[in-house]
């Protein structure tokens, strides 16, 4: 799109863009170390993920403030103005995603030795499902990508799928021997927490659509995750 | 003469849907000697509402709005084609009185222009000529009744006597539009009302347009787009002579489907 005649109001547009990428960066960063983290059990990681939770926060803030001042000062209309909603809107659930990060990072400490390998796979691919579909959202948003945008959008049933699975694996394990139950729980809101990020990027994924056509996607998304009607059934003896 | 809109996108603005037309514009073309200021517009104004044109300057929006009382008569080398009519009457009709045109269709203009006579001249001078007072309570009537709905007769009722010069130029502004509707005009034309006056004495006559559409058929050009988005329900973009966009207020100003609308609201238009 061609520049404003008033060159100020290009760069305020421009700063807020750029925080925007700082923040999509550093909540992809804060994710895939979170992963690391309780995957490997690494206090030591987990810790600085969880510090690094504030710098995604500060940004939210700044974001904020910095968007009333254009809104203010600017007057913006038509794809300005939503260029200005929409990165108020993805700098909140950018600020969501470094929160379920953080949660999922803080839970490395009750992780324990003896922790059943399986489920750990499943976290970690779910975490890599979700990393990409961050990614991909964020490229979506900065390019204006409609169509990526989309593809985000669908794919999310796949990590509901996967969700769903190691819900279930879960459930059997603490069915069998309820000395896991603790552990399984964390590991359960750490799935849990992956889900929730997939459902962010969705969001991001709308307000992307949004963005490019000026009206809000209205179809229903497709979704996998089952969990909260799955009936709890005691296994077979 | 065709009825259906030719220009108007999206094809059914909800306006238009909720009103009637007061005045319906097809083809019209407008040139001054030479020069083409109006190329082949057409639009439905809706009635009890308020339309906004907006556009650069030399667009062609003024030119368009002295159409629908045929000001630009008053310019020899004026030439208007196409059909208008205001309520389904052809307002370029031959047999037409066009004294009688003017006042149905009131104007009020940027720079406010009171006649040099007292408050109580400016606004008994129309329905005085025009035979709408049969005995001098009856003017006191009107009077009273268009300074209250212009929303001045709080400030004027005491003086009614000095001169409408001696008012500020918001006050001088409601005194215009106390003037215009004491005729009791169908509708109202306003050339850029608030652009000589401060933003108290602009919210004040954005008020009184807000009352007023419950009554008139109101068309305001403008360049003050806030003002379009805040005042208006129909709006209307001009280019270059084009009428390049017609729509509901609210989806103009939010998601305009032309380029130029576009570049042109968002401040990119060079």
């Amino acid at each position: 799109m061609s520049d404003h005649i008033v060159k100020a109001f290009d760069e305020e547009l421009q700063t807020l863009k750029n925080m925007l990428a700082r923040m999509g960066g550093l909540a992809e960063e804060e994710l895939a170390r979170a992963i690391d983290a309780i995957s490997r059990r690494d206090g030591a990681l987990a810790d600085q993920v969880i510090a690094s939770d504030a710098q995604v926060d500060a940004l939210e803030r700044e974001v904020e403030e910095r968007a009333i001042l254009v809104i203010a000062r600017r007057q913006p209309m038509a794809s300005d103005l939503r260029e200005i909603m929409v990165a108020i809107r993805v700098s909140s659930d950018l600020e969501r995603i470094g929160d379920f990060a953080k949660n999922i990072a803080k839970r490395t400490h009750a992780v324990s030795e003896d922790y059943p390998r399986r489920v750990m796979t499943g976290i970690t691919r779910m975490g890599s499902l979700a990393l990409e579909q961050l990614k991909d959202v964020l490229d979506a948003y900065v390019q204006h990508n409609e169509a990526k945008a989309l593809e985000v959008w669908r794919k999310d049933e796949e990590l509901d799928a996967l969700y769903n699975s190691i819900f279930r694996e879960l459930l059997t394990y603490m069915m069998e021997d309820p000395r896991t139950i603790g552990l399984c729980t964390h590991l359960l809101f750490a799935a849990k927490n992956i889900e929730r990020i997939g459902d962010h990027c969705t969001n991001i994924a709308e307000n992307v659509y949004y963005l490019v056509h000026g009206h809000p996607l209205t179809a229903e998304r497709p979704k996998g995750d089952v969990t909260s009607i799955t009936p709890m059934v005691t296994p077979e003896k | 003469m065709d009825t259906k809109p030719t220009l108007i996108t999206p094809a059914n603005p909800a306006i238009m849907q909720a009103r009637p037309v007061k005045v319906r514009a097809r083809h019209v073309n407008v040139f001054y000697g030479d020069k083409h200021a109006i190329n082949d517009l057409s639009i439905d104004i809706p009635d009890r509402a308020v339309s906004a044109f907006i556009g650069p300057s030399g667009c062609g929006k003024s030119t368009f709005l002295r159409c629908i009382n045929r000001m630009n008569d008053t310019i020899p080398t004026a030439r208007v084609e196409g059909a208008i009519t205001v309520d389904e009457q052809d307002i370029y009709d031959r047999s037409l009185d066009v004294v009688q045109l003017r006042a149905n269709i009131g104007m009020v203009f940027q720079k406010p222009n009171p006649f040099p006579k007292s408050i109580y001249e400016n606004v008994a001078y129309g329905p005085r000529i025009h035979g709408l007072a049969a005995t001098k309570a009856d003017l006191e009537g009107i009077v009273e009744k268009s300074l209250r709905r212009a929303g001045l007769w709080d400030e004027v009722k005491d003086r009614l006597q000095s001169p409408g010069t001696g008012l500020s130029g918001g006050q001088q502004q409601r005194l215009c539009i106390a003037r215009a509707i004491a005729v009791d005009p169908e509708v109202i034309l306003m050339d850029e009302p608030c652009s000589a006056l401060d933003p108290i004495a602009t919210a004040r006559i954005e008020e009184l347009i807000d009352e007023l559409k419950q009554n008139y058929c109101i068309v305001i050009v403008t360049h003050s787009m806030q003002q379009a988005a805040r005042v208006s329900q129909l709006t209307a973009f001009f280019h270059l002579g084009n009428l390049v966009e017609a729509g509901d207020t609210d989806v103009i100003f939010t998601n305009p489907q032309d380029r130029r609308t576009q570049d042109y609201i968002t401040g990119r238009f060079g």
